[in-house]
């Protein structure tokens, strides 16, 4: 597999684009005409061949420029990544299953070369060839979890289980959905969700943690959430709302296409084999609504779940001012003609 | 108007029980003091072996580190925290108490006083004590922040986020916070 890694932005001007290629393997989130929240959990063990499921950890095109934006990032708020003292062997545990997936998965990008605790790591694309010895810190320029998730896309929780339930006590967070790691660090399962409409009265929750309890190290899950994002940006995180927040304003009927993103994420669960805690990847994938409607499947059905969208879900995922605007524009798309089942194109 | 308990990162607040324990501390504030002696009323042993600390009409607030850290260096297995007073007294206390080690559950907290809120800024970080009005001014960075309910137990504060980012100088009048 060849992956020619894109030159582009997720701030200032955006240049961040979609390949032919990415676009027919965005993972469009609605098997069906309408949306309400659901336990959407499936194994995550592989999946159609060149699609985002089929890699425990997706490489693609943006991940040279995703690193890169993680960086500046984290330059300018260190706190995005942190792990509360307990949480140290839980980080070599998320460096050793990244590690070993990604050599298994993409040869060609990634070698790890083990001899007892001597560890070597080759990261071509990003020009990294380190030695360390696994479960000593001090080899390592940062701690085992912000060392690798720093060379891999996608924000990580990484929770501790003990009272029956899970706590978000270390985490590497830079491209979220409005939500901060720093506020939320050590908060447990229904704490964390808290701000959610509607998913805890209808139980949502509860049936999730029991699910997520329950994992086990050859059993990871998967399943999409989503929002809406103006412009392909990935920092929209409560810290630098201010930055971000008079973009969402910026909409008008001719750049709407061009500017609103759907914003899908792949969320993993994954066991950790010492520290018996779990792994929460949430990986970030945009799509500007332009490229979304060259597939008229999914411009047809996106305009339907948008159209019929409950009004608290829409003002939670923060659109709910710019939607008429883009029901407007997404009903062009949609010629009334049935769907088929399931998220693929057809 | 804003209420607080309204989701599931909240606090909870019930009235004080007594609770057998190896040692009694006690935390309260002037209009928490009340919350306190109905608690002795109800068991006047645990009285006797109680440490209390009033902050507020005596000790300035910001005694409560300092104090706490006396009153902790001789604590054994088995102490038991009561907490009274206003919200930003129990979210400190309560935040120092869960860093020092202590399990949430020895810990019981009741409200008492205003409806004032310990607010943390989640742009510059600065926390703001006392709040009484949503939205408010950060003390830091001089933003208008919106009150949300999510609120940090290790913090000990509600979130406080810009209330105009989208449309910046477009700013609601404050309301007075409510219980």
């Amino acid at each position: 597999m060849t992956i020619t890694f894109n030159k582009e932005s997720f701030r200032g001007d955006y240049s961040y684009h979609n390949s032919a290629t990415a676009i027919r393997r965005f993972p469009f989130p609605f098997d069906r005409d309408e949306y309400m929240y659901s336990v959407n959990m499936e194994p995550h063990k592989g999946g159609r061949p060149g699609s985002v499921f089929e890699a425990r950890f997706d490489v693609d095109e943006h991940y040279v420029a995703e690193m890169e934006d993680r960086a500046i990032t984290l330059s300018r708020d260190p706190m995005r990544c942190q792990s509360l003292p307990h949480m140290t062997l839980a980080g070599w545990d998320v460096l050793e299953l990244i590690m070993t997936s990604k050599a298994q998965d993409y040869p060609d990008l990634f070698e790890l070369h083990r001899d007892g605790n001597r560890w070597r790591w080759v990261n071509r694309p990003l020009g990294i060839d380190d030695t360390f010895t696994f479960l000593d810190e001090t080899t390592l320029p940062y701690g085992p979890m912000e060392y690798i998730t720093r060379q891999t896309q996608g924000d990580f929780a990484v929770l501790d289980q003990r009272e029956g339930n899970l706590w978000m006590d270390a985490g590497m967070v830079t491209s979220q959905a409005d939500w901060s790691l720093d506020f939320d660090i050590g908060m447990n399962f229904f704490e964390w969700h808290a701000p959610v409409p509607r998913a805890a009265e209808m139980g949502i929750f509860q049936r999730a943690l029991k699910f997520l309890l329950n994992i086990q190290q050859d059993t990871p899950a998967r399943r999409l959430n989503w929002t809406m994002t103006v412009n392909p940006r990935l920092d929209t995180s409560p810290e630098t709302y201010p930055e971000w927040g008079p973009e969402k304003r910026s909409l008008t009927p001719e750049n709407l296409g061009q500017k609103q993103y759907l914003r899908v994420e792949l969320q993993s669960f994954w066991r950790l084999p010492r520290s018996n805690g779990l792994l929460f990847p949430i990986r970030c994938y945009l799509i500007s609504l332009q490229d979304l409607v060259t597939v008229p499947k999914w411009g047809r059905r996106f305009h339907r779940v948008i159209r019929d969208l409950p009004e608290d879900l829409a003002t939670y995922k923060g659109f709910i001012v710019n939607r008429p605007m883009i029901v407007d524009y997404l009903s062009r798309f949609d010629d009334g003609a049935p769907t088929s089942p399931g998220i693929w194109p057809d | 108007m804003t209420s607080a308990h309204s989701i599931a990162s909240s606090p909870r607040y019930a009235p004080l029980e007594p609770r057998a324990c190896s040692a009694a501390l006690m935390i309260a504030d002037d209009a928490g003091m009340a919350a306190i002696d109905a608690l002795i009323g109800q068991n006047p042993e645990l009285g006797r072996k109680a440490t209390i600390l009033r902050i507020g009409a005596t000790a300035p607030p910001d005694t409560l580190p300092a104090a706490l850290d006396g009153a902790l260096s001789q604590a054994r297995m088995g102490l038991q925290v009561w907490l009274a007073g206003s919200q930003g007294l129990i979210a400190r206390a309560q935040a120092l108490l869960l860093a020092a080690g202590l399990p949430k559950g020895a810990i019981q907290s009741e409200h008492r006083g205003t409806a004032a809120r310990r607010m943390q800024c989640v742009h510059c970080k600065t926390l703001a004590e006392g709040v009484t009005t949503d939205p408010y001014t950060c003390p830091g960075c001089g933003r208008a922040l919106f009150v949300r309910d999510h609120f940090s137990a290790r913090l000990g504060a509600f979130q406080g986020v810009c209330i105009d980012a989208e449309t910046p100088g477009d700013i609601p009048e404050p309301q007075e916070l409510r219980l």
